[in-house]
């Protein structure tokens, strides 16, 4: 296998064996029918997870844990930086002024602070520049969701040209964050630590395994529910505010859904959050009924990264308070170095979902196969044999995953049959 | 014993325009599943769904055959609706019969029969007048 196929198969969401009661909610909730249940418990087919979080956010159970790093990773460094996303900015009741999340952090734990909405407004001016250039009427995808691009990359390989090939706001503020403590402090780039304080387990998958880059400028994340409480305790009891924030309006309000694209001041987008909805404006595209678009602002979650499964605000609330921070703030200078990369610089492997077989002649024959056991079972999706839908069902008996005795309504179907069997027999030996 | 070849069978119900794409869809799956190449699938999606779009919208709804082999997709679109009345004018790009109504739900600019045709590689249509028209199309695969 090769090194980029491997990076498909790292993932931050994994099942709590021991909390799982094999309820089949995840299975019918995952986007790309990646999870079934099997002996009672829930089992995440790593080739088709994104790491979307959507499982982690709807387990009645809360038994999809995401495994990010901890305080302590911090000693591995003599210099760390907090990388704040903007979204983050919106956690917190009493903070209607960054300056006092930043203040905060630096009191955490962390040496210093750096925005992500810095990197946010680089690549807001850089996609302008792609946008100016464009000579094809090809809609341009956002890469900023790397649980998008991953989505894009197993199920939407036809669209892999349409992505827009640039590096996240994320890795641009590590190298921005990197370059300024170097400066300031004298130390080498081994000796800073750069973390990224994650509203989701996507951003974990693209630090720890990236898709397009031979290596993430982040050497850690940590969830933002494990900063919160040490934060708000930090919080509650602090006086002075240090201004820190130089972050401008365009880079802020990326946090919210829509706002990356308003950001760009063009007129023909797309901006559309939720995993479901993202799949529905894909597959619009890849039929090609949608006119007149320039950009697609595309968002895993609901209400875009406010609504990160590993926040503790709600989405709406979050959004709310951005929309206020935002509302009177000026934008920023924005300037790049050029030793900052900006491009993604390894080819993503875009590998969809294998075919039922790699002889087409074969899994013609497997198809068929396929139909007609679908049309034995009883299409009524209840879920109880462990996979999504009783076609998705159909599909894992072909690919020798399931068997058929694993569907209720067969079995009791088999087991009738076979009493009347044993009635008939013993009528006959007593005639 | 299956051979190598897919057939599948939908009904169109002209109740509701909304669900309308739905067998397209499906069968832009089943092609995904069979390896076929993303030009291939999306050829097909596309000439299906307008396809069937029409069914819907000018006819009374119907039934779509789909046979996928390794070398060729055929569809064919059956339906119980008035039939057109010159198909040549039909196949003009930019020529409909939408009204107003249909118009205002985004139908109705009068591509669809010539994307149909631009996509597949043949296409036949007979028609009788007030009993219906079947859409044949085939597209192969190179
Ligand atoms: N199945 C059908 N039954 C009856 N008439 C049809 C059928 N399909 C197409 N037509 C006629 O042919 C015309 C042209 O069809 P075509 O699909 O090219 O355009 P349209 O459906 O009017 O608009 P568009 O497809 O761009 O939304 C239609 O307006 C209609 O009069
Ligand atoms: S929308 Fe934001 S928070 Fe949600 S998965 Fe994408 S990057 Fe993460
Ligand atoms: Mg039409």
């Amino acid at each position: 296998m090769s090194a980029e196929k491997t990076n498909l198969l790292y993932h931050s969401v994994c099942l709590e064996q021991d909390l799982c009661k094999g309820c089949t909610t995840c299975i019918r909730l995952c986007p790309t029918q990646a999870i079934r249940v099997q002996n009672g418990k829930a089992k995440i087919i790593r080739e088709r997870c994104i790491d979307c979080g959507e499982c982690v956010r709807r387990c009645p159970y809360h038994a999809k844990k995401v495994v990010s790093d901890g305080f302590d990773a911090l000693s591995q460094y003599k210099y760390n930086i907090a990388l704040v996303a903007p979204a983050f900015c919106g956690q917190f009741s009493k903070a209607t002024d960054i300056n006092v999340i930043l203040t905060g952090l630096k009191k955490t734990g962390f040496d210093d602070v750096f925005e992500v909405a810095r990197g946010a407004e680089v690549i807001t001016q850089k996609t302008r520049e792609i946008l100016a250039e464009k000579k094809n009427d090809k809609p341009i995808i956002s890469s900023a969701c790397p649980a998008v691009v991953r989505l894009i990359a197993v199920r939407f390989p036809s669209l892999s040209e349409n992505v827009i090939p640039l590096t996240s706001p994320m890795e641009v503020a590590a190298q921005m964050a990197r370059k300024e403590a170097r400066e300031k402090t004298g130390l080498s780039d081994s000796e800073i630590g750069t973390f990224f304080i994650s509203p989701c387990p996507a951003k974990v998958t693209a630090v720890k395994q990236p898709l397009a880059l031979q290596k993430s400028d982040v050497s850690g994340v940590i969830s933002v529910k494990d900063v919160y409480i040490r934060l708000a305790h930090t919080l509650s009891g602090m006086t002075e505010v240090e201004k820190l924030s130089v972050a401008g309006r365009d880079g802020v309000r990326w946090a919210r859904s829509g706002g990356e694209a308003e950001a760009l001041g063009i007129k023909n987008y797309i901006a559309v959050d939720g995993i479901h909805n993202v799949i529905k404006i894909l597959e619009e595209l890849e039929d090609e009924k949608l006119k007149n678009i320039d950009y697609i602002e595309a968002l895993a979650c609901v209400s875009g990264c406010t609504g990160g499964p590993l926040n503790v605000e709600n989405e709406f609330i979050a959004n709310s308070r951005i929309r206020n921070i935002t509302e009177d703030m000026e934008n920023a200078q924005v300037k790049a170095d050029e030793d900052i990369s900006l491009f993604w610089d390894k080819k993503v492997d875009y590998q969809p979902f294998s075919p039922l077989d790699s002889d087409m002649g074969e899994a013609m024959r497997k198809m068929a196969l396929l139909e007609e056991i679908y049309q034995r079972l009883p299409q009524l999706d209840c879920g109880s044999c462990g996979s999504p839908t009783c076609r998705e069902f159909a599909e894992d008996i072909v690919r020798g995953k399931a068997q058929e005795k694993d569907c209720i309504f067969r079995l009791r179907e088999k087991i009738e049959m076979l009493a009347k069997e044993i009635t008939e027999i013993s009528k006959m030996i007593n005639e | 014993m299956a051979e190598n070849s897919v057939k599948l069978h939908y009904n169109v119900d002209a109740s509701d325009f909304t669900v309308a794409g739905q067998a397209s869809g499906a069968v832009k799956k089943v092609l995904k599943q069979l390896g076929f190449s993303a030009d291939v699938i999306r050829r097909v999606a596309v000439a299906m769904y307008e396809c069937e779009i029409n069914m819907v919208i000018h006819a009374d709804g119907g039934e779509i055959d789909v046979e996928i082999t390794p070398e060729k997709i055929r569809m064919i679109h059956k339906d119980r609706g008035p039939g057109i009345k010159d198909i040549e004018k039909a196949m003009q790009e930019g020529y409909s019969t939408a009204d107003e109504k249909v118009r205002e739900l985004g139908f109705g600019a009068g591509m669809g029969l010539p994307n149909m045709k631009r996509y597949t590689d043949e296409m036949n249509i007979s028609t009788e007048l007030e009993k219906g028209t079947v859409v044949d199309m085939t597209v192969l695969v190179k």
